[in-house]
């Protein structure tokens, strides 16, 4: 894995670590290990995704930047295997 | 409403094209217990319960299986990507191509069209988290199933993380049932169904 593919494999662990926390949390609200967990790994994962837009290309929309050149259409789309 | 994160929830990258191993997987896309019944499943009772966290759970979970649809997706294609017109008549494919070319369209295995009826929305919360409850089994079969018919280590990978989903999705529904049962009288669940009936006592 090159540093492209590796950063995107760390956005897609700490992600999924939050949608299996979000899901748990979403039938246990007042879990405070839970809660926890999620704020620490949410933080990561802004700070993952700024990363990896600055770097490479913008995974949402709201990432974009537009200053430069309108980028979100040039990403590889990621059923072409540009997922790892 | 939506945002897309350009990426698939679990990776997925396929060396090898094959047709067939790609019309049986389609089953998870467009078959009886795939992802698109799933996603369209969740999202459209959610309207119908009463609870804030049983809806919740429905939206979030319903918004996994649209993840998990564009990851059966990306298997289909990649294992269909490239196909030679020898490979299509070979494995059985061409019955699909003459339709579709290697464009995804929504089918069971055995080539039924997706259909709403594969799914309900009851408007009855306790009826349907129990449907909820039996199509995350359905789907974990599938999955099971899936897993006996093929060996390739780089498609069953993502196929592991899918059926492992269901088990978790199980789980909070079964909690989202309790939740719900928690709110109504425990002498008679059934009482009254509390996405339609007006009823100032039957909360017991």
């Amino acid at each position: 894995m090159n540093g492209k593919e590796q950063l995107l494999f760390n956005i897609g662990v700490v992600d999924f670590t939050l949608v299996d926390l979000g899901l748990f949390l979403d039938t246990h609200p007042k879990d405070r290990r839970a809660l926890e967990y999620f704020r620490h790994y949410a933080q990561i994962k802004r700070q993952l995704c700024r990363e990896f837009s600055q770097k490479y290309y913008p995974l949402t929309l709201a990432e974009s930047d537009s200053e430069k050149a309108w980028t979100w259409g040039e990403a590889p789309l990621p059923w072409e295997g540009a997922c790892d | 409403m939506w945002k897309y994160e350009k990426r698939l929830q679990f990776p997925v990258k396929i060396k090898e094209p094959n047709a067939k191993l790609a019309q049986i997987i389609i089953s998870q896309y467009g078959g009886p217990d795939g992802e698109m019944g799933a996603s369209m499943r969740y999202l459209s009772q959610r309207y119908a319960t009463p609870y804030k966290e049983v809806a919740g759970v429905l939206t979030d979970i319903g918004t996994e299986e649209l993840a998990h649809l564009e990851m059966v997706a990306a298997i289909i294609y990649q294992l269909t990507k490239n196909l030679s017109m020898e490979e299509i008549e070979r494995s059985g494919f061409d019955k699909y191509y003459v339709d579709h070319t290697l464009g995804i369209w929504p089918q069971a295995a055995g080539g039924v069209p997706f259909n709403a009826c594969e799914f309900q929305s009851k408007g009855d919360v306790i009826t349907d988290l129990h449907e909820d409850m039996a199509a995350e089994q359905k789907a974990r079969t599938t999955y099971d199933n899936i897993l006996r018919l093929i060996k390739e280590p780089d498609v069953c990978e993502p196929i592991r993380f899918l059926r492992e989903r269901e088990i978790v999705h199980y789980q909070r529904f079964g909690e989202a049932l309790r939740l719900t049962t928690d709110k109504l009288n425990e002498k008679n669940f059934y009482a009254f169904n509390p996405g339609f009936d007006k009823c100032e006592n039957c909360n017991g």
